[in-house]
């Protein structure tokens, strides 16, 4: 009785059975009888086995299986705005929705995280036919829509159910599918930000600096991470002060060094002056003593993120800027940089244009009116500010925006990439996002909305994409300055909406581990690291002490095509660009290893030829070194 | 001075900076004049100089400068730094004719005065008044010079306005371009006939001899007839010295020199494309309609009977247009300060657009996709038109080949598809690049530089399938207006042949010789022109090399798309049988119509690119450009290469380049270091040197700018260029900017 079928297909394998078990939950044994006829008329239960993606051999987590109800293979019709309608079969798993077609050649697919749907809704009410259409909007630039042809009510209404389930889990008190993915990787990616090797690296603690616990139980301030650097001339009752005069108790604390100047970084909420001008004299102190820790410079830079329009309006509601009268020899700059909605609504105008079609002849006028670009403009040219007062002014800097945790940390992180070639590492940027990301709070799991069915929620933002968006800029324009590729922050993004790993979940640090985040899910980095070569940029060239200062004028900006205009196949490059990549790698290995070898044969020759030279063509001829 | 912009709650936005002060106080520090005069090259004569001149660094907005003497010579107008200059030493690409001070006359495009703060444009009419206190020279390599007149004596001042005023506005006569006494000396001329047997033993072919066509002809298959009449331009002045024509055309006294097709280039199944002088089809013309029947007849002779034409001044915008758009895009990039740059670059992309440059291209590689479809797909021959024939034929014919024909993208292959579509195919250079200040500005137009953008567009989107890099169109788009070679000089072989014996120094003896732009060591040393090679050219495997270093290039191509309808050839149909034939012209005009229907060309060949772009590519076969809006892009080494603030410290594709032929070059090296050794003498010789000069080379330059190898910064410092006027660029004016800056901190919103 059990009819069953494998399909592999693109690293994926769909076991069907056909087996009545309308009434029982729990999970069917697949019998693997191979059918090849007639397996699609009878409406079918299939059993979705979650394979792993990443890995090339099929591996099947039993524990894991659903019994997912979905309609007969030819009814569904995918509108696919490029190709027109396809008719396949569509499968949806508690983690992904997978669409095939097949009546097409060559065999067309849809493979998505259920992650990445931000709504699903019912387009048009049945038509007489029955037609059911639903769309799914994705977080990722894309629509997509299907048609059931089906007109059995049960069925069609079982998918779009399935898919408002499984796409929305926090909405339906269910647990994201990370903490279900149990993938083992050689390498643990949550050990790989430790904040005390890291605050070592940078030569902390030292004589100006120390490392404050009073933030260990996340009692001063709960979006912060447990470990801060501050002056050491502020105790940690003039912190617990500071706290209260700093929106949501972000006290400024330092984000990094300058090794050689020792000018300073640091990164902090607004100061809650109000329409009164309140004041806080620890708080004037504490940028006084930052100040001071930089002995080349008698001042200090306030970096205001915000529009100084939309900062002094913040007074209204208690908040504001610092005043040049309160804070001696400080100097308070606007960085003009609007706020998440401004930004939402950005992106939304940009899918519009880029989704799915480009009007070719007006292409540069509509990406013009999204202002996507100009804001990347705004946010490269005060990272770039930062990054020129620490460099060339040897000025310690403080940067904040209202909260601290959207502004700031695309601010701080750009500056941080430009001034310390550390982080344009792969490991490196791990850590950066790590830090002034995830254990700084930045609430992803607001801005994201992971799980979470309420599409129009006014706290989602495509923050942490601009600020992607902004490194991909400057891995443009230093093609050789960055270990990583393309693919990399790519797949960042994929995974920042997939839920599939733990990294990018939960709001701040003290969440993630009252959730036991790191203990129940794998982090990002596991599976990164464990494929590195996939990741690594072939024309990198590690430069210690290398300063990048981007150029931000709208002329050198381009509109990422391979991330936002990548669903459109005309726009696809020929190759994938990873590919590329690999190519470029193993050609420069086949130069340097016929480099190599002749280097070896002109040694030989030279010292048989010669022996009183013996030492000399070692020296003579330089080690392949590259100049950039 | 960093901090300009939104400092604080104020923005201060820069004006018109005041520049007098600077400089009297340099002036008063700087009493040595020292008389410096410019290295002349032969044939070149000084008119006038003019000290002290200060000349705007551009580098800053501050309008500092440096003090100099500024001459104008029958070949440019050049400042001499009265610093010394560090610079030219320590340059990897230099340019041997002219330097970063200096101006060829041709390369000239506007000149400015600034009056009282006010900026005008010099007209013959204004250089007889005041002179300004300014001169801003505009090129057409789009460098902008700024110099200050008030420094010097007024009657210097006055001179040395006019004189450049003078050359470089007036319409003149050829005999004034400087290439006819660069080359009439005696000694330049032995030169140049040893220069130009030279470039004969190398491998461009320049199609001025019958060989050089029949070489093409037998290159690729084609199976036309050679026409050696018109030799001494009995036919017509317009046509070329040699040419080919479909062999069922007769007898070709009878058409006047016009409107006959003039064969390309052949496709390997033997369709081929051909192109011809016609004016646009207008009235019902009994006569006009014989002639294009008796003309498409033995266009569709020449392989399976079918033939397509397209009338590219119907579709493709008139030159005019292209000239006027370009005139607008070309502004973009024209940049006198800072303020300027950050003011036009909020409006960047829509400023663009509304130049149409851009959108010109798209519609060029367009057309030669479609041509291409008929040729690869459809295996028709293709007939395109223009009124002269060759402005955008030569356009859509060179594209064509490079798309179809890998040879052509070869730099040797490419340099020969110039000469033959363009220099032999009498592209009248002299007056579409207004060489001679024309008044008349109905035929001036940037043809071939749009052919040179299409060219890029390609380069930019398939790199690895062309043997030279964006680094040589840049340089072969200026060395046009360079006056020193022949190559750009004429509007037709006729008048090369003509003025060329006219100008002869060596009485009737020979023509005069002048060098080709082909032959680069005019310019450049050869380590100069390693950067005209692209380090990512996926080459064919060795013997075919080879095959086309011996001057027989194959054709080499992959497996294209099946021909739709391969019927064996009626070879003896057409005359005889009257109607088949009048059912075949039928046909032809059908096909015809369709393929210049003018709604949604894109659409036709859409699918065409689509089913191209699902074969795996291939380097060595055809290749089509994505034509979609954000694969159409700006040619930035070209428009940005002069403008400091785009300029990138360490970055830009150069970090790349670099970096692949530093990998290369020492690759090569050790090859050569190994030949040396090979032969039994060079065990002694050290090669130590070498290789440690070629690294010093690259590693003293440390941190390139992008703009390398064009302009170089004087700004070592790795200052970063802040944007100024930040607030103005981005006003929101939605209630969203003014919404709580964290919603989820004050209020919930729905």
């Amino acid at each position: 009785m059990g009819r069953a079928r494998v399909e592999g297909l693109s690293s994926c394998a769909l076991i069907s059975c056909s087996s009545v078990c309308r009434s029982t939950k729990t999970p069917v044994k697949a019998n693997f009888l191979f059918c090849q006829r007639n397996w699609f008329r009878i409406p079918v239960f299939v059993v979705l086995y979650y394979i792993d993606f990443c890995t090339s051999s099929i591996l099947m987590v039993l524990k894991y299986v659903f019994i997912v109800c979905v309609s007969t293979a030819k009814d569904v019709t995918y509108i696919c705005p490029f190709v027109g309608p396809v008719r396949g079969s569509l499968t949806v798993t508690n983690y992904r929705l997978f669409f095939r077609c097949t009546d097409r050649e060559p065999v067309f697919g849809l493979d998505l995280p259920l992650g990445v749907l931000s709504r699903v809704e019912k387009i048009g009410a049945a038509t007489s036919r029955g037609d059911v259409s639903y769309g799914l909007a994705c977080k990722d630039m894309r629509n997509l829509r299907f048609v059931h042809k089906e007109p059995e009510d049960s069925l069609k209404k079982s998918v779009f159910e399935v898919l408002m389930k499984f796409a929305f889990p926090v909405s339906n008190n269910m647990s994201l599918f990370a903490f279900e993915y149990k993938q083992v990787f050689p390498e643990n990616g949550w050990r790989v930000y430790d904040p005390l090797a890291e605050y070592k690296r940078q030569g902390l603690p030292k004589e100006s600096w120390r490392i404050s616990k009073v933030n260990d139980h996340y009692e001063l301030c709960d979006s912060y991470p447990a470990a801060l650097v501050v002056p050491v001339t502020i105790t940690d009752e003039e912190l617990r002060r500071i706290s209260s005069f700093r929106a949501k108790g972000r006290i400024p604390v330092l984000s990094w060094i300058h090794p050689e100047s020792q000018a300073a970084v640091v990164r902090a909420s607004q100061p809650m002056v109000g329409q009164n001008g309140r004041r806080c004299k620890e708080d004037e102190k504490l940028l006084q003593a930052i100040m001071d820790a930089n002995a080349q410079s008698h001042k200090i830079f306030i970096f205001d993120a915000r529009p100084s329009v939309n900062a002094a309006a913040n007074k209204m509601k208690g908040g504001g800027y610092e005043s040049e009268d309160a804070y001696q020899n400080a100097e308070l700059v606007f960085l003009d940089i609007h706020n998440i909605h401004v930004m939402r609504e950005s992106q939304r105008k940009l899918k519009e244009v880029v989704y799915p079609n480009i009007e070719d002849s007006h292409w540069l006028s509509n990406l013009e009116s999204t202002h996507w670009l100009e804001h990347i403009k705004l946010i490269l040219a005060g990272a770039l500010r930062i990054a020129d007062k620490v460099e060339s002014g040897k000025t310690s800097v403080v940067v904040h925006c209202s909260d601290g945790w959207d502004r700031t940390p695309q601010l701080t992180s750009l500056a941080l990439i430009m001034l310390d070639s550390h982080y344009r590492t792969i490991r490196g940027f791990q850590i950066l996002l790590e830090k002034e990301w995830l254990s700084f709070g930045h609430r992803f799991q607001q801005r994201v909305g992971h799980g979470d069915k309420n599409h129009t929620d006014a706290d989602r933002s495509p923050i942490f994409l601009q600020f992607i968006d902004c490194v991909w800029q400057m891995t443009r324009q230093f093609p050789a300055a960055f270990e990583f590729n393309e693919y990399f922050l790519i797949t960042i993004l994929d995974q920042l909406y997939s839920c599939l790993f733990g990294t990018f979940l939960c709001n701040s640090e003290q969440q993630r581990l009252k959730e036991e985040v790191p203990k129940h899910t794998v982090s990002l980095w596991s599976f990164v690291n464990s494929q590195l070569e996939e990741f690594v940029n072939p024309l990198y060239v590690h430069y210690p002490s290398h300063v990048l200062f981007p150029t931000v004028g709208i002329r050198h900006l381009q509109l990422w095509v391979t991330y936002y205009i990548r669903w459109n196949p005309r726009m696809r490059p020929q190759e994938p660009v990873h590919q590329r990549y690999k190519e470029l790698l193993a050609k420069r290995a086949e130069l340097q290893k016929r480099v190599e070898e002749l280097q070896r044969e002109a040694a030989n020759r030279t010292a048989s030829s010669s022996s009183e030279r013996a030492g000399s063509p070692t020296r003579s001829i330089t080690p392949v070194q590259t100049f950039v | 001075m960093l901090s300009l912009g939104s400092v604080g709650a104020k923005s201060t936005k820069p004006s018109f900076v005041s520049y007098v002060t600077p400089e009297e106080i340099k002036l008063e520090k700087e009493p040595p004049k020292i008389e410096k005069h410019p290295d002349l090259l032969p044939g070149e004569v000084e008119f006038c100089c003019a000290n002290p001149i200060l000349k705007y660094t551009q580098d800053d907005m501050s309008q500092r400068g440096i003090f100099g003497t500024l001459f104008c010579t029958n070949f440019r107008v050049t400042f001499i730094s009265d610093e010394k200059s560090q610079e030219e030493t320590t340059k990897t690409f230099k340019n041997k004719l002219y330097g970063e001070n200096d101006i060829p006359l041709m390369c000239v495009d506007h000149i400015y005065g600034v009056y009282d703060e006010k900026k005008k444009l010099i007209t013959g009419g204004l250089v007889k008044n005041k002179y300004p206190s300014k001169m801003i020279i505009h090129c057409k390599d789009l460098r902008v010079f700024q110099f200050c007149l008030t420094f010097t004596k007024e009657e210097d001042a006055k001179k040395i306005f006019q004189g450049i005023a003078h050359h470089c506005l007036e319409e003149r006569s050829l005999k004034c371009v400087f290439a006819f006494s660069y080359s009439g000396t005696p000694k330049m001329q032995r030169k140049c006939i040893i220069l130009d047997k030279m470039q004969r033993k190398w491998e461009t072919i320049l199609f001025d001899s019958p060989e050089d066509w029949t070489q093409e002809m037998k290159r690729t298959r084609a199976n036309c007839r050679l026409v050696t009449e018109n030799e001494n331009f009995e036919l017509s002045q317009r046509l070329p010295k040699y040419f080919v024509i479909p062999s069922a055309l007769g007898d070709l006294f009878s058409y006047q020199g016009k409107g006959f097709p003039i064969w390309c280039w052949s496709h390997h199944s033997g369709c081929a494309l051909f192109k011809a002088s016609l004016p646009p089809v207008t009235q019902e013309d009994g006569d006009f309609q014989k002639h294009l029947d008796i003309m498409l007849n033995a266009v569709a002779h020449n392989y399976l009977y079918s033939a397509k034409t397209e009338d590219l001044s119907e579709s493709l915008p008139t030159i005019q247009d292209i000239q006027q758009s370009y005139n607008k895009f070309k502004q973009f990039f024209l940049i006198e300060n800072s303020t300027d740059f950050w003011l036009s670059d909020v409006k960047w992309f829509s400023s663009l657009e509304s130049s149409g440059w851009l959108d010109i291209i798209r519609q060029c590689l367009q057309k030669a996709v479609e041509v291409v479809e008929c040729l690869e797909k459809d295996n028709t021959n293709v007939l395109i038109t223009e009124e002269e024939g060759t402005d955008l034929c030569c356009v859509i014919s060179s594209l064509v080949q490079i798309m179809l024909d890998p040879y052509y993208r070869t730099l040797m292959g490419f340099q020969s598809l110039v000469q033959k579509e363009w220099v032999a195919g009498c592209h009248a250079f002299l007056d579409r690049c207004n060489h001679l200040h024309q008044k008349d500005k109905e035929c001036h137009s940037p043809v071939f530089l749009l052919f040179l953008e299409c060219v890029w567009q390609l380069v930019q989107q398939h790199s690895p399938a062309f043997q030279f890099s964006e680094t040589y169109l840049t340089v072969l788009s200026d060395s046009v207006d360079v006056p020193v070679f022949s190559t750009f000089l004429f509007n037709s072989a006729h008048h090369r042949e003509s003025v060329m014996k006219a100008e002869s120094p060596l009485a009737q003896s020979s023509p005069l010789s002048c060098p080709t732009v082909w032959d680069w060591s005019v310019q450049f040393d050869s380590k100069a022109q390693n950067f005209f090679f692209n380090p990512l050219y996926s080459e064919k495997v060795k013997h075919e090399k080879a095959v086309r270093k011996a001057h027989k290039p194959k054709h080499q191509r992959q497996l294209s798309l099946p021909s739709t309808a391969f019927k064996p050839p009626s070879k003896k149909g057409f005359f005889k049988d009257e109607t088949d034939s009048l059912k075949k012209i039928l046909r032809v005009k059908r096909l015809s119509r369709w393929m210049g229907s003018p709604d949604s060309p894109a659409a036709t060949t859409r699918g065409f690119y689509e089913s191209w772009k699902q074969r795996p590519l291939d380097y060595h076969g055809l290749l089509l450009p994505c034509l979609d809006g954000p694969a159409v892009r700006v040619w930035m080494q070209r428009y940005l290469r002069w403008i400091p603030e785009v300029h990138i410290m360490g970055g830009g594709s150069v970090a790349v380049m670099t970096k692949l032929m530093e990998l290369l070059s020492q690759v090569q090296d050790l090859k050569r270091v190994l030949e040396q050794r090979d032969s039994s003498q060079a065990v002694k010789l050290d090669h130590r040197p070498y290789i440690q000069h070629r690294l010093l080379s690259f590693g003293s330059s440390g941190r390139l700018s992008s703009s390398f190898p064009f302009a170089y910064s004087r700004n070592r410092s790795f200052k970063p260029i802040i944007p100024t006027g930040l607030m103005q660029s981005l006003m929101v004016t939605d209630s969203l900017a003014s919404q709580e800056d964290e919603a989820s901190s004050f209020v919930s919103l729905v």
